[in-house]
């Protein structure tokens, strides 16, 4: 019996060893290293176009099945469905007087019963889409990119797109899931040994130095564990000391993108549990801004905190996203006004995600931070482009609003995104009453007002 | 697995609505995203604080009365056939539908329908007339606290007077047509689709 098991164990063991040693240099060679040095062998790149290419035909392919059974294929536009007129409340109001008037052109009437036709109308058309409620949920793709949980079509797949679609599920859960968690829990590991390492040391330009490194090795080396492919523009602009950065956000995976390429001071609130942990290694390496929980509500004093750090100009930028909740990319909505009250240059950044190769906005209504990592590292890839936007400040005559207006109109530009004044924190509050009050004060202007003029007359 | 492959819509329920509002096949799938994406309980109806949840339709002064339209008595839910039948009010009326008469029944995005949607957001109490005093609670929900009550009274009064042709102090659904019947209803009532 021994003798028959053990050269079988012998075997055994020399392979499973020598498998693990060949994929530990490979990581090791291939990934690791150049992220060490901030070098890139393209890899990336070749299997972006590759799977583009997949993609294509995985289209084709649905869009001849349903063109076979004769049906419509479900094509999801991200612009708007139905059209929408710009004309103001009285404007269409004094129209449709206009049209079923049959009094005479002089005396202008101070309310008619179809004034009720607008306000049914635009009620009806916000039902059948809105331009709020649409992007807090991902966006719709054009052509499938064989991940089930982007598609429409679902009764289209031929036999081949399904082995194809099969080979994909193998492949993201068996190779790639398992190769990211690794090098997640490697970047995250070196990142806080690492920081506490590097806090021992005294304060001066040998620890700035190798804190600077330190953070962007463990940055590039989560970039590489969630396979993001990130085109960096623009890096003249790049944010320096002294100032605030400003970016749209759209998932936590932002702040792994813009730290992998620069150093920031983080601003946020101290968490429980593994977040802690790094947060609280991160900021013996260098200053970053964690509030607790209790002081995160007195808008003095984060002021008071972001506006010191920022005048200490040995202090990294500071790297804030003023929507204060992820948006799904496809818009950028309400800047909050406080980073924008303190007076420092404003370095905006647009950061657009291709959603083909994987969805990266987090719908924290539907998914915990787990599931939603989970997701991120079994997509085939992140793609995203950052453009590095000219600083910003505020101008004279111009209030602390009007410049994160400014500001947001410039990354929305850049960025592609649709321009919104709604607050992002619509996603869970109500709209305030304020909105309606106003609408109700610019209908009353017209019953009133031209009770105005008759007396007047 | 993606919710939305078990809640696509079976090609016999899109034709049975298709047969029913008239809207075509790809506006009828666009619909019913969007109806998903409104239902956050994922239950196959809407409810009232699904449609709340809109902020545009929030911040509408008729927003509650134009929720309501969904809803017939006493419901608190409304299906995809409920939602498209209330929706379809608003599609256009095309020309070479005039010339159609498939059915005996009158299409729901008919002239006079159209005029019936609008008739009930005053109706609040569905008795098929409009009292001075719903008419009142409507304007006073589209002026807000702008106006006193005096001369939210009076406009209300001067547009029963105008409207009321049996003497009966209220505006019946046939009263509210003949005060409408140059407006051009058709147009303003109508949302137009983009494909």
């Amino acid at each position: 019996m021994d003798l028959f098991f053990n050269p079988f164990d012998n075997l055994l063991c020399v392979l499973l060893g020598i498998s693990f040693t060949v994929w530990f240099t490979l990581l090791l060679v291939f990934i690791i290293v150049p992220a060490i040095f901030g070098v890139s062998f393209g890899i990336r790149r070749i299997y972006m176009k590759t799977l583009l290419k997949i993609f294509e035909w995985a289209t084709l392919r649905i869009e001849r099945g349903a063109k076979e059974k004769n049906h419509p294929l479900y094509k999801p536009y991200s612009n708007a469905i139905i059209a929408k007129e710009p004309t103001s409340l009285e404007e269409e109001i004094k129209e449709i007087r206009r049209s079923g008037s049959n009094k005479d052109l002089g005396s202008t009437p101070e309310f008619e019963m179809s004034d009720i036709f607008y306000f049914a109308r635009r009620g009806v058309e916000s039902i059948m889409d809105d331009e709020v409620t649409k992007r807090f949920s991902a966006e719709e793709l054009e052509s499938w990119n064989l991940l089930t949980r982007s598609n429409n079509n679902f009764q289209y797949i031929s036999l081949r797109l399904t082995v194809l679609w099969g080979l994909g599920v193998l492949i993201r859960y068996g190779f790639l899931l398992p190769l990211r968690v690794t090098l997640a829990f490697t970047g995250v590991g070196l990142l806080v040994f690492l920081t506490s390492v590097v806090g021992l040391l005294p304060n001066g330009r040998m620890k700035s130095f190798l804190s600077e490194k330190v953070h962007l090795m463990c940055y590039r080396i989560c970039v590489r564990a969630l396979t993001a492919i990130i085109t960096y523009h623009d890096s003249e602009n790049k944010p320096k000391n002294g100032g605030i950065c400003v970016a749209n956000h759209t998932s936590p995976i932002d702040v792994i993108i813009l730290a992998s390429d620069g150093c920031y001071a983080m601003v946020g609130q101290i968490h429980g549990g593994l977040m802690g942990v790094i947060q609280r290694s991160m900021v013996k390496a260098c200053p970053h801004v964690w509030f607790e929980r209790s002081e995160v509500k007195d808008r003095h004093l984060v002021a008071k905190r972001l506006s010191d750090h920022i005048q200490d100009k040995s202090k990294l930028p500071i790297l804030i996203f003023p929507e204060g909740t992820c948006i799904n990319n496809t818009s950028v909505m309400m800047f909050k006004k406080g980073s924008f009250e303190i007076g420092a240059t404003v370095y905006p950044v647009a950061i657009k995600y291709d959603p083909r190769f994987g969805d990266a906005f987090w719908n924290s209504s539907k998914f915990g931070m787990v599931n939603y990592l989970l997701r991120m590292m079994s997509s085939w890839a992140i793609v995203c482009s950052v453009w590095y936007l000219p600083p910003m400040s505020r101008e004279e005559g111009e209030d602390a609003v009007q410049f994160a207006n400014r500001v947001k109109a410039a990354i929305a530009r850049q960025g592609g995104l649709v321009d919104l004044l709604w607050d992002g924190g619509l996603k869970r509050a109500k709209v305030k009453d304020t909105f309606k009050e106003e609408q109700q004060k610019l209908y009353s202007k017209m019953l009133v007002g031209t009770q105005e003029d008759r007396s007047r007359s | 697995m993606g919710s939305r492959a078990s809640t696509l819509l079976r090609e016999e329920e899109i034709e049975e609505i298709k047969k029913e509002t008239g809207f075509s096949h790809s506006q009828i799938t666009r619909l019913y995203s969007r109806f998903t994406s409104l239902d956050k309980g994922e239950n196959g109806a809407l409810s009232r604080e699904d449609f709340q949840r809109i902020p545009e339709l929030a911040i509408n002064p008729l927003g509650d009365r134009i929720i309501n339209a969904f809803f017939p008595d006493g419901e608190d839910q409304v299906n995809f056939r409920g939602f498209m039948r209330t929706l379809a009010h608003f599609r256009p009326v095309e020309d070479n539908e005039k010339n159609k008469n498939v059915s005996n029944t009158e299409p729901l995005n008919s002239r006079t329908n159209k005029l019936h949607f609008a008739f009930q957001l005053y109706d609040l109490d569905r008795d098929d007339k409009i009292s001075r005093d719903e008419l009142l609670q409507v304007l006073r929900m589209m002026v807000g606290v702008n106006i006193s009550d005096e001369q939210l009274g009076s406009i209300a009064d001067r547009t029963i007077q105008e409207a009321d042709a049996n003497g009966d102090g209220c505006i019946s659904f046939t009263e509210f047509m003949k005060v409408l019947e140059k407006v051009d209803v058709e147009q303003k009532m109508s949302i137009r689709f983009l494909h």
